[in-house]
């Protein structure tokens, strides 16, 4: 059961083209997740990123297959899953009280005011906002409207916390802080979490699990990155660590190159149920940029949980 | 180069304007220098028996207009009959006028811009009837307001609902179909429903653009009903105003046009508060 808290069961989207005809951004997603894990899905522009995100979401619709999330197809939006918008999404007539009390009432509208209040005052400190509860949106920085933001998904206790693409938009400084709060916060709840991201760095911090897309369109999952940093960790500490540069190298690699000739290479043989699981070794980082026949020797293609 | 230091921007502009208007003044009170003063009371002016139409018309000058404003600010509700009643009693006949075509065109088009900018069918649907009937002048609609009302105050109610009913029936149908997909998505997240989604997450979003559409719809009702008082007669600001022409009283009519943009003005304002009242920053 705790083994496929989510399942991405066959999941596919196409869209009417403009010439006519239709565009596959992805065909045949398989995926699961595990309760209190962490995955990071990372591809280029266009692999449909926001769109499975979306779909886990229940935003949209998927074209083929289903999402299975805590035993339920997934059929719709609900109050069991909570998103981080790109860029914050908070309603900009309301406070930042208002915003978190507006989330708290939809998911309790039994709860007496003050109940309200006192809950999302907890969320307000949880994510250090405590003196600026009383602020409108527009009177804040972009990294504390983000925070408010988290601490609005995170009110409402939500099963699965999906964001896509957080921290896009703010510098690199507030950026790393944020990742900082959003692990925390997730380990200490063994919050479930699917991230869509582009940045490597984010994914390698946060993540357990990396999943890599190919290019759109007709994109596939192709692999996936099991992180081997510990599950304890630093932002500053995991530069010193060698597990990194492995881990980094293999996913820049995949980014660089092979996101774009992998259909080509291995993609017909590939069994979209049961992708490559890739766990990067110390002894490869120094071959990062080798051949990939070198570096099938770190695929071992265990089955993903089937 | 030095820094000077110089009086807010605000205080230079009120002096300015406080010199055009005496400028303006001047130049009216030596314009009109010499002409007859107009008589107070027009209807005691008027020689026995000669018709209005054969008197000739004289410009008073800023000092008659004063007295005669003076005179009016006296008894603003007398009624001596249905040519002459007080100022206050005509301009209280024209807003009430006003509020009412007003208010009941904002009933209107309010809902009804929601149920459009809500669905994409309605709105392609009806898109075309608007635009064909948004540049009719309201008073084009007069005849068709008196066949079927046979009413003049009535005709006049539906006058101004009619001039002012598309600019707030365009701006709530525009407002509410261009809010932000995120917000719509917030609400779809947290499982908001119809009603409450229409009242929490639409209706703020859309409030400024609804209510710039309304400070227009009352600029163009205050126009209308001038226009439409003047033509059917009876009561009202407008009516006013074509009486005093009728009657020659010349500086009545200025006070009248004076008069009329002031509540204009007021009018406007009371609009432009209520829309910072309900603005947001992003």
């Amino acid at each position: 059961m705790s083994d496929k808290f989510i399942s991405f069961e066959g999941v596919a989207k196409r869209h009417p083209a403009p010439g006519g005809g239709m565009l596959t951004v992805f065909e045949d997603l398989w995926l699961a997740v595990r309760r209190g894990e962490f995955v990071c899905v990372i591809g280029h522009s266009g692999c449909g990123k926001t769109t499975i995100v979306n779909i886990l979401a229940g935003l949209e619709a998927p074209s083929a297959g289903t999402v299975i999330a805590n035993g339920r197809a997934i059929d719709g939006p609900g109050l069991d899953r909570a998103v981080i918008f790109p860029s914050h999404g908070l309603l900009p007539w309301r406070t930042v009280m208002g915003n978190i009390a507006y989330a708290v009432a939809s998911k309790w509208p039994r709860w007496s005011g003050p109940q309200i209040r006192a809950h999302a005052g907890k969320f307000v400190d949880l994510v250090g906002l405590r003196g600026a509860e009383h602020k409108r949106p527009a009177e804040l920085a972009a990294a504390i409207k983000q925070r408010a933001g988290i601490a609005r998904a995170l009110a409402i206790e939500p099963k699965i916390l999906l964001m896509d693409e957080p921290f896009s938009g703010l510098d690199p400084l507030s950026r790393g802080a944020l990742q900082e709060d959003v692990r925390r916060l997730c380990l200490a709840t063994g919050q479930t979490a699917f991230l869509v991201t582009q940045d490597v760095d984010e994914a390698i911090y946060l993540a357990d699990r990396v999943v890599l897309m190919t290019d759109g369109p007709d994109a596939i999952l192709a692999e996936i990155v099991e992180n081997p940093l510990p599950r304890e960790r630093l932002r500053p500490d995991i530069l010193r660590q060698p597990l990194y540069y492995a881990m980094r190298g293999h996913i820049v690699d995949f980014l660089v190159t092979r996101s774009r000739t992998f259909l080509a290479e291995v993609g017909r043989q590939l069994d979209p149920r049961h992708v490559p699981v890739v766990r990067p070794r110390v002894r490869d980082s120094a071959q990062a940029a080798a051949s990939s026949a070198v570096r099938r020797g770190v695929i071992h293609t265990s089955k993903q949980m089937s | 180069m030095r820094e000077r230091v110089t009086a807010p921007l605000a205080h230079r502009a009120a002096l300015v304007s406080i010199a055009l208007v005496l400028a303006f003044l001047s130049f009216w009170h030596l314009a009109t220098r010499g002409s007859a003063p107009v008589a107070i009371d027009s209807e005691s002016a008027r020689p026995p028996g000669a018709p209005a139409s054969q008197r000739k018309a004289v410009m008073p000058g800023p000092l008659d207009v004063a007295e005669k404003i003076t005179w009016h600010l006296q008894r603003p509700f007398y009624d001596d009959g249905p040519h002459d009643r007080g100022l206050g009693t005509e301009l209280g006949t024209s807003i009430a006028r006003l509020g009412a075509g007003y208010l009941l065109a904002a009933l209107v088009a309010i809902p009804i811009g929601f149920l459009i900018g809500a669905s994409p069918l309605m709105g392609c649907a009806l898109d075309p009837f608007i635009h064909l009937l948004k540049p009719i002048s309201p008073l084009a609609w007069m005849p068709l307001a008196l066949t079927s009302t046979n009413d003049s105050g009535l005709s006049s109610i539906v006058v101004i609902f009619i001039g002012a009913l598309w600019p707030m029936l365009i701006n709530t149908t525009l407002s509410v179909a261009g809010v932000r997909r995120e917000w719509l998505s917030v609400a779809r997240t947290l499982e908001v429903g119809t009603l409450r989604r229409t009242f929490t997450i639409i209706l703020p979003a859309a409030a400024p653009a609804i209510l710039a559409g309304m400070r227009i719809s009352i600029g163009m009702a205050w126009i209308a009903i001038v226009a439409v008082e003047m033509l059917v007669g009876g009561t009202g600001i407008g009516t006013f105003l074509w009486n005093a022409w009728n009657e020659l009283s010349i500086a009545d009519v200025i006070i009248a046009i004076l008069v009329i943009g002031i509540v204009g003005m007021v009018l406007d304002q009371i609009l432009a508060r209520l829309a910072q009242l309900v603005t947001f920053a992003e």
